[in-house]
């Protein structure tokens, strides 16, 4: 290629768009097709042996990151088990006090930090791409090193108590109680839970930009899934609400291991200040774990209903407003300390208006039931669980919004109940409704139809009777966290049948847990689009291909499958775009925020053991305080650094070979190249993608001044230009043109 | 297990009991530590918010579910979409802006009540791990100081100074009204108005650390002239121990070095650490929360064991 002018602006995309009908309707030569499938069969294919570790597409990703949030649901689910035997009787000694507070503390922290929240994340990285006929999200490696920092995260915290030296001190850390707890434990939790945080925030970073930058063409903003939407909501609200949270560890580990004395009220700190940081990331967590939920609802009402999601205006605001509303509830948990009425008052109204846009979702999913042709399935069942369980969650949660009524209901098993069942019913049963509905998805057999039906009453039974009662065991006084009782409260009974309940909801887990890991070799692989979906996830091949899309549809309608109906033949066809990878790089299409119009190609990076080891010494950096070892842990943050900086440069400085691509339908845009602007050196004032064409061997300026390597297998440039004595003399180069 | 399994239950188990528990015939049960029992004024107030919220309750979920019982089940054909549109901002928007605003409006304006100024006696009551020290302010100036145990006057507000020593606890009765926490270096002020005289059982609602199950203590409510009379007597010094095991309990005590951190009014034992037992030794063995006791001397590195077993031999 020679050098040709570039306009002042960016290199814009050139050709037609949108597609015409005529160019749809031309077909593809088979030959082209089968050369087309056998390159992309090898860029995409995933790595083998020791090194599908090495894996960073998001289909292996999404599922280990499942998978592995799954273990420590169950885990803290044993954890509760245990808890129950220990309140079968008053007075047991089953569990010591000191292990009970450690087994309660662990059972919240794990199931909010280790499951909900990172299953939402999983979940995401899973489909999100599929949902938006996208081939990976826009940033694989991160995807890949936020899983392998959440597993390391989540065995040293979960680890913990194996030595009996977990946290004990509430999942909510209160100083002082838990700044004067001795041991490592709130260490652990303080430290161990900011390291998965902070691999929390990468991936909602990258979920937001996969929701707003990587949908197909034409997928305006108005358009694409629900999903997609809840993702960006909660993403912005991840990034809003585990900041303070993080800030508030970071004081907490200054308290304890330097004494400096933030919450210590003898010398001037505040034990309250901690219960704002705490809550105002607590109580949108909430809502983070739950809108993901109501999002996999919302995908699959219309499927179930056999029509568009009505409302869909209404939901999205409502997503939003909820999103909005809940940075606004956090003292409702803080009622009984102490606070002026007029604080109470405007925090009591501010936390029965979030009721609002939540029902509003419910309604519009009902109304659509209502006006469409129902065909109930199995995951529909485990919706309608989730509404039936979900409801009387909200509705105590009206309740104890009432400011004096949680005056007495607060920290009594009474909220135990409430917060179960808005979180079985706001959280597990669409979840698991998610996976029934998604598994022939991701791996092209179907779940039993028999076990899980059996799971779900198993669950939901049990789950009634565990908690239905635990409503009038806090009303008859039994407070939270309490190892025992005594006898004569009333409420032995309460807590046997809470117990017998607790195990037949473990009963439904185990089924549930044997029909995902039983072996399905002779089962047959399913048809495609089993459910008579509507959104782009059902155009996946059958049997599974690693590319995820064969080509990037141009999408008019929000149920493309149902609309559009010659979609699905035509990008098996190829006939769509970025049907071929000819340069051997993982691609998919960047469109803009609003309209979705294609602006450029994006190369997305493929397998790295770098990942492992960034998250290796980031875990490193994290967990080597807790044990008083600063040394190492300076020396493991400063080796991550590098493992990043190595990451960054070998992935996303990659020069591109040409200024514009064909991506097909007449199409050219310009392969994507980030971390430009350093490349900008001398060029004042142009566009900073117009500088690396030096760089390109195939131009003569380059072949003077740089050594001949082929472009694709020339990785690092930036690196290499840092270092090099050449780089200084770039600005000469201007001034020879 | 420390319970022998055999023992009679004060409540037996059974399916029976369980459909017919329904929270407002519960009420009427006993329950020393009940949120149903209305010993006062405030619990009776906020009895009455929860049964109207209760009712709410149930007719919304009846509705919603049903009505999503009726959408999948009974009737899955399609609808008018208008029907649908309008149920979304009926149901959706309108009828929980009107509800909402009015439970608000009930709930909030309730709230003035509850915290009403008192006229009654002033209490002191501090958190510690994991008992509770009580002070009463007498008219003459001087405070009266006991613990895990707290006796009111029936009649009139008894105003509540509530703090901690070290870490944050919750008051809480739940027969007399709602909890109010203690907090380290703060005092948080609330009011109760008990009505009902009878023995109500509180306890910590605010986990504070491994004995945090045992941090309970009894609230008396009494005619208020008893109350005078027995603020005067408590000021008075501890009667001494009357019967043989009294007596070899009191030596015991003393001997055992357990003023160090107990005081007993009128008596060498004048620790602060430990709880107080102003009159005489008697009540430690009335206190059915003597688990606090467990707790208190495993933090100063006692042996729990060894003082349970001696308290037993000594029948204190």
């Amino acid at each position: 290629m020679t050098d040709h002018h570039i306009p002042a602006g960016d290199l814009m995309p050139e050709g037609i768009y949108p597609p015409t009908e005529e160019m749809l309707n031309e077909p593809v030569p088979e030959e082209v097709q089968e050369r087309q499938k056998e390159n992309l069969r090898k860029v995409w294919k995933t790595p083998e042996g020791w090194r599908y570790w090495t894996a960073v597409n998001n289909s292996e990703v999404g599922v280990w990151y499942t998978m592995t949030a799954f273990t420590f649901m169950l885990i803290a689910g044993v954890m509760a088990l245990l808890m129950r035997l220990q309140l079968w009787v008053p007075e047991n000694d089953l569990i010591s006090a000191d292990m009970f507070n450690q087994l309660f503390t662990m059972h919240g922290s794990a199931m909010m930090f280790l499951f909900a929240v990172p299953m939402f994340e999983a979940i995401s990285i899973l489909i999100l791409p599929a949902f938006l006929g996208a081939r990976d999200m826009p940033f694989p490696r991160l995807s890949a090193y936020g899983y392998w920092a959440f597993l390391i995260g989540g065995i040293f915290v979960i680890g913990s108590i194996l030595f009996s030296a977990a946290p004990k001190a509430g999942w909510f850390m209160y100083p002082p109680l838990a700044t004067i707890e001795l041991g490592i434990g709130s260490d652990i939790w303080l430290l161990g839970l900011s390291f998965i945080e902070v691999a929390s925030i990468a991936a909602a970073v990258e979920l937001i930009v996969g929701a707003l930058k990587c949908r197909p063409p034409g997928m305006r903003v108005n358009v694409m899934p629900l999903y997609a939407w809840y993702v960006l909501v909660v993403g912005g609200m991840i990034l809003f609400a585990f900041p303070p949270l993080i800030a508030g560890d970071f004081l907490f580990e200054l308290e304890r291991s330097f004494d400096w004395p933030f919450f210590d009220h003898t010398r001037g700190g505040d034990p309250m200040l901690w219960q704002h940081l705490f809550w105002i990331f607590g109580h949108p967590e909430v809502y983070i774990i739950f809108l993901p939920s109501i999002a996999i609802a919302a995908m699959i009402v219309p499927t179930v209903a056999r029509r568009p999601i009505l409302g869909y205006s209404w939901i999205v605001l409502s997503a939003v407003g909820t999103g909005f509303l809940s940075f606004g509830l956090w003292v409702h948990h803080m009622f009984t300390t102490g606070l002026p009425n007029i604080s109470l008052g405007f925090f009591s109204a501010a936390s029965e208006a979030v009721v609002i846009p939540t029902g509003i979702q419910l309604f519009a999913f009902v109304a659509t039931l209502i006006a469409g042709r129902v065909k109930m399935t199995l995951p529909m069942l485990w919706i309608a669980g989730a509404l039936a369980i979900f409801t009387a969650g909200g509705l105590t949660g009206v309740m104890v919004a009432v400011a004096p009524f949680d005056w007495q209901v607060h920290d009594t098993y009474f909220i135990v109940a409430h917060l179960h069942y808005t979180l079985f019913g706001g959280m597990v049963f669409p979840v698991i409704a998610g996976v029934y509905y998604f598994f022939p998805f991701f791996r092209k057999k179907m779940l039993s139809e028999k076990l899980g039906r059996w799971a779900f009453w198993l669950i939901f039974t049990g789950f009634n009777i565990t908690f239905l009662p635990m409503h009038l065991t806090g009303l008859l006084g039994m407070p939270r966290r309490v190892y025992t009782y005594p006898q004569g409260l009333g409420i032995d009974w309460l807590n046997q049948i809470s117990t017998v309940g607790s195990f037949i909801v473990a009963a439904g887990f185990a089924v549930f847990a044997w029909d995902i890991v039983r072996p399905k070799k002779d089962q047959p692989q399913i048809e495609r689009n089993p459910w008579g979906g509507g959104t782009l996830e059902w155009s996946h091949e059958v049997p599974e291909t690693k590319w995820g899309v064969r080509s990037i549809p141009h999408i008019t309608s929000r149920y493309p499958l149902w609309d559009q109906p010659k979609l699905v033949e035509r990008m098996d066809a190829g006939r769509y775009y970025l049907p071929d990878a000819e340069e051997g790089l993982r691609e998919t299409i960047v469109t803009s925020v609003i309209d979705a119009r294609p602006i450029q190609v994006q190369r997305v990076t493929g397998p790295a053991y770098v990942t492992i080891w960034a998250a290796v010494f980031t875990g490193g950096a994290f967990i080597l305080p807790t044990f008083h070892i600063y040394g190492p842990a300076i020396v493991s943050a400063a080796f991550a650094v590098v493992c990043i900086l190595y990451w960054l440069w070998t992935s996303t400085a990659r020069p591109p070979e040409k200024d514009m691509k064909d991506v097909g339908l007449g199409l050219s845009l310009r392969p994507m190249r980030r971390a430009r602007r350093r490349w900008a050196g001398g060029r004042s004032g142009s566009p900073c993608w117009a500088i690396p064409r030096p760089l390109q061997a195939s131009s003569s300026a380059c072949s003077s001044t740089g050594p001949r390597t082929p472009p694709s297998r020339r990785r690092g440039p930036s690196m290499r230009a840092v270092i090099s004595w050449r780089w200084p003399r770039r600005p000469s180069r201007r001034h020879g043109r | 297990m420390t319970r022998d399994p055999r023992a009679p239950r004060s409540l037996p188990p059974g399916l029976s009991r369980l459909l017919l528990a329904s929270p407002l015939l519960l009420a009427a049960c006993e329950g020393r530590q009940s949120v149903l029992v209305d010993g006062g004024a405030d619990a009776r107030i906020l009895n009455d918010l929860f049964v109207v919220m209760l009712i709410g309750a149930v007719v919304l979920w009846f509705g919603m579910n049903g009505l999503f019982y009726w959408a999948t089940r009974r009737s899955p054909a399609p609808h008018s979409q208008k029907l649908a549109n309008w149920l979304v901002i009926l149901g959706g928007i309108a009828f929980p802006t009107v509800t909402l605003g009015a439970l608000l409006v009930y709930g909030l304006t309730i709230m003035p009540d509850l915290r009403a100024t008192g006229d009654g006696p002033v209490i002191r009551v501090t958190g510690e791990q994991w008992w509770w020290r009580v002070e009463y302010e007498r008219d003459d100036g001087s405070t009266v100081t006991t613990a895990n145990e707290i006796r009111l006057p029936a009649g009139v507000r008894s105003t509540f100074l509530l703090d901690s020593k070290k870490v944050i606890h919750s008051f809480w009765v739940p027969s007399l009204g709602g909890k109010m926490d203690m907090f380290p270096g703060r005092v948080n002020e609330m009011t109760l108005g008990p009505e009902r005289p009878g023995i109500y059982r509180g306890q910590c609602a605010e986990f504070c650390g491994e004995s945090h199950a045992w941090m309970a203590f009894e609230a008396e409510v009494m005619e208020p002239d008893a109350f005078a009379a027995w603020l005067d007597a408590e000021a008075a010094d501890a009667a001494a121990p009357q019967g043989e095991a009294a007596r070899r309990g009191a030596a015991l005590f003393l001997a055992q070095g357990c003023g160090a951190c107990h005081a007993v009014r009128g008596t060498p034992a004048v620790g602060r650490v430990g709880p107080i037992s102003p009159m005489s030794l008697a009540p430690f063995a009335r206190r059915r929360a003597a688990g606090h006791l467990y707790g208190g001397f495993r933090q100063v590195g006692r042996q729990p064991r060894r003082v349970e077993a001696r308290r037993r031999d000594a029948r204190l």
